[in-house]
């Protein structure tokens, strides 16, 4: 029931308003075939970390908490779970270059 | 008119299979049946107050408890219709489509809508008792869960009568389950009934991790928690790592049939071994989070039975932690044919054989239990003793699975078939059983009947081995899984005869559980003292069933095996507690919305499945509005007062 401990109105609508433009950004790049795979692909990413760090900060307060840092714990693992999605698929789908 | 109704009940219904019609008559009559008796003996304002809208985790956990066991039944007929068509050569049972559905079906039951639920189950029933708490840390929460998992299986169980049920497998391979192969609703419904549920599945892992870390008695270290507290913390990380990952996968899958992407198709710079990869890392953390909360089961059980604390208790927790953990390493081996390259084999063969460590020790840690222990043969303890050797040999074979280069013979034989039914039913199934013959008493305050439960023991063992050796051996004579038929030249006949006559052994065992406790709510011996096992840990220290509110007075908590202690301890002094102060208890109050969220979650998936989008766009608004409703409820909870909780203690026997 302690309403300050979890954000105000203010910085909510900040980041709902941030998480609606990082999310379109990306769409209208792709829609209208705006730059090159390799830029576009980059750009997708660079928007997916700042998407990642906007709701960490915003909307999962991972800034609070108290003694066992129990958030920064499920963030470590987050992050390493992450990691072997994505590196994980790229090294094990990488056969795809060489049989097409 | 009359022509478009009829043209659209032909599409909208499936039609053609005496089977089916069959089915159709015996859900009319048992829903005509159960709406009767409702309204003859004036039940609806019962069941809605009751059942419906409780946030009691007790009484979720039991109704998760009777789902689970109906989607056992679903599920295992499917497996004998199978067993059927597959008993002899050349059978014309069932023909090839129908096979196809079929085992679908079977396989996105029993592990989604069988082995999860009735594991939600025993986390429900124990969790909170276990570790001397009054709820869990968002019964809301946990209400909804429920009534999203049971209206996804809702969706997902009725398209075997409206549409037609989906037929690419229980992992829904594409480009099986694209469009362009699957154009049918019956994918749609296999993708919204597991959405639906797996929201709620997600809700619950969250809610129980943090149930375990912050509602624990006071003075309960981490290190003091019983066993199964322990794995289902584990499972939690599992489930809430992993799940994200099965919604987004068929949120793809789903806008390719939805919206014609092209994530996994064969054209358009789809690729198709993308959703397998995905899949899998969801799919192998999901056997262990079944799999999991049964060794916390076994945990319990064996010492209870032995008298004697859990052998090696810290390595025990350790395993627990690094399994949960190395579980997201390995799921190539799922699919070490597709052809990755030997590092990335080699790899993933590494992190699966190394997962069998951890487990090795946990058998161990069992036997040592065991060992020197006074052991008492009750039915919690004889499906442990069975799930041990069964469960050693299904992680043998594999462990033979996971040798990358000779898996290119046993992928997708029946081989596999044998290796996961091993493991599934002999560690998954033998484990939840085992649980809920252990803690029954604790919900229902009665034993389950000991004669009729050796019966169905004995029905299920024979039967699992009789069923599946001979899979191994068929699997080694290339007789290759999703087959549903095969000649009289291949030399499989009596090999599968035998397989299917222990199916029905399987089948008679569960009849005989499903009498057992109709016999034992009548006969059962009555549990009066709220511990029938003589107990080591907190839930056995409080009447059975547990009143509404668990514990009158919250325990203080010195060490593990807390009851264990405090019994010796009551002993030692020959003094009676003192006489305790009561509290007024805080309680959360009953809410309607987790089930009418989810009945909207229902009706937008149905509108998804059948490309209504009016439908479903009604649907998701009405879930939209429950949520409003539910930010804008300030009076959700009250007090019991002390009076009340005196007449209760005093009703169960108990000196307050
Ligand atoms: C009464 C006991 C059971 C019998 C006789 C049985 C039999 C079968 C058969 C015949 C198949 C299909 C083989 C084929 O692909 O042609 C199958 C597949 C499968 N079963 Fe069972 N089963 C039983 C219980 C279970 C349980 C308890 C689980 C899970 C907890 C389970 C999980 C699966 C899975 C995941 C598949 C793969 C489905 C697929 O290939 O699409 N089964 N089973
Ligand atoms: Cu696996």
């Amino acid at each position: 029931m302690n309403q300050e401990s979890h954000g105000s109105v203010k910085s909510y609508t900040i980041g709902f308003i941030l998480s609606i433009i990082l999310t379109v950004i990306p769409l209208v790049l792709v829609l209208n075939k705006m730059m090159s795979p390799t830029a576009l692909v980059v750009t997708i990413i660079a928007m997916a970390v700042l998407q990642f760090l906007v709701q960490l900060f915003f909307f999962m307060h991972i800034k609070e908490g108290e003694k066992p840092r129990y958030n920064v714990m499920a963030l470590i693992l987050g992050v390493v779970i992450v990691v072997t999605i994505v590196a994980g698929s790229v090294w094990i789908m990488s056969f795809n270059s060489q049989v097409q | 008119m009359w022509e478009k109704i009829k043209d659209f009940a032909s599409t909208f219904f499936v039609t053609g299979d005496p089977l089916i019609y069959g089915a159709d008559v015996a859900i009319v009559l048992t829903t005509f049946a159960i709406i009767f008796v409702l309204t003859y003996y004036k039940k609806w304002g019962w069941l809605w107050r009751e059942w419906l809208t409780t946030v009691d985790h007790k009484k979720i956990g039991i109704m998760y408890l009777i789902a689970s066991l109906l989607m056992l039944f679903r599920g295992g007929v499917d497996a004998l219709l199978m067993r059927l068509q597959l008993a002899l050569p050349e059978m014309h049972f069932l023909h090839s489509e129908h096979y196809n559905a079929i085992f679908t079906t079977h396989g996105t039951i029993m592990i989604l809508f069988m082995a999860m639920p009735m594991m939600f189950a025993l986390f429900n029933i124990v969790v909170p008792l276990q570790i001397g708490a009054r709820d869990v840390a968002y019964p809301f929460l946990n209400a909804l869960s429920f009534w999203l998992f049971f209206f996804g299986a809702l969706l997902f169980n009725i398209s075997f009568v409206i549409g037609g049920s989906p037929d690419s497998g229980w992992l829904a391979y594409p480009p099986l389950s694209e469009l362009s192969h699957s154009p049918g609703v019956g994918q749609n419904f296999y993708i919204w009934g597991i959405q639906i549920s797996g929201i709620g599945s997600l809700a619950t892992g969250i809610n129980f991790l943090v149930t375990i870390l912050k509602m624990r008695a006071p003075g309960m270290k981490l290190m003091d928690m019983p066993m199964f507290t322990w794995s289902v913390l584990a499972t939690c990380i599992l489930i809430i790592f992993a799940f994200p990952i099965l919604t987004v996968t068929l949120g793809l899958l789903f806008v390719d049939r939805f919206f014609g992407g092209h994530f996994f198709t064969m054209d358009g710079g789809g690729n198709p071994m993308m959703y397998v990869n995905l899949i899998w890392m969801w799919g192998h953390p999901e056997v262990y989070i079944v799999i999991l909360p049964a060794f916390g089961i076994f945990s319990e059980i064996v010492s209870t039975f032995s008298r004697k604390k859990i052998f090696g208790y810290k390595s025990m927790v350790f395993a627990m932690m690094i399994i949960s953990v190395l579980a997201f390493f390995t799921w190539v081996h799922h699919f070490f044919t597709m052809g990755a390259g030997a590092d990335v084999n080699a790899f993933f063969a590494v992190t699966t054989m190394a997962i069998a460590i951890p487990t090795g020790v946990k058998v161990f840690n069992w036997l040592f239990t065991m060992f020197r222990g006074r052991i008492q043969l009750k039915q919690p303890m004889l499906w442990t003793l069975a799930f041990i050797p069964c469960f050693a040999v299904g992680g043998a074979t594999g462990v033979m699975l996971a040798v990358a280069p000779a898996d290119y013979q046993y992928h997708n034989s029946y081989f596999l078939i044998a290796h996961f039914h091993q493991v599934l039913i002999g560690g998954v199934v033998f484990g939840y059983l085992a649980g809920i013959y252990y803690w029954w008493p604790k919900m229902f305050g009665f034993k389950l009947d000991e004669r009729l439960g050796k019966w169905g023991f004995w029905l299920w063992n024979i039967g699992f081995y009789v069923c599946f050796m001979p899979q191994y051996a068929l699997g080694f004579m290339g007789m290759t899984r999703r087959v549903y038929t095969y000649g009289w030249d291949l030399g499989w006949a009596p090999l599968n005869f035998t397989s299917t006559v222990g199916a029905f052994l399987m089948g008679a065992g569960f009849v005989f559980q499903i009498w057992q406790i109709a016999y034992s709510i009548k006969h059962g011996e009555r549990d009066r003292t709220g511990d029938p096992w003589n107990g080591r840990t907190l839930e056995w220290s409080i009447p059975s069933p547990a009143p509404h509110y668990n514990f009158a007075v919250i325990p203080q908590v010195k060490g593990p095996d807390a009851w264990w202690e405090m019994k010796k301890e009551m002993q030692q002094d020959g003094t009676k507690k003192k006489p305790v102060q009561l509290k007024p208890i805080h309680m959360p109050k009953n809410s309607g919305i987790p089930f009418i969220m989810s009945v909207f979650w229902f009706i937008a998936g149905f509108g998804f499945t059948f490309s209504w989008v009016w439908m479903a766009v009604f649907g998701l608004i009405g879930v939209g509005i429950c949520l409003l409703a539910r930010s804008f409820q300030y009076d959700t909870d009250y007090y019991i007062p002390v009076k009340e909780i005196e007449r209760t203690e005093k009703a169960l026997g108990r000196a307050v």
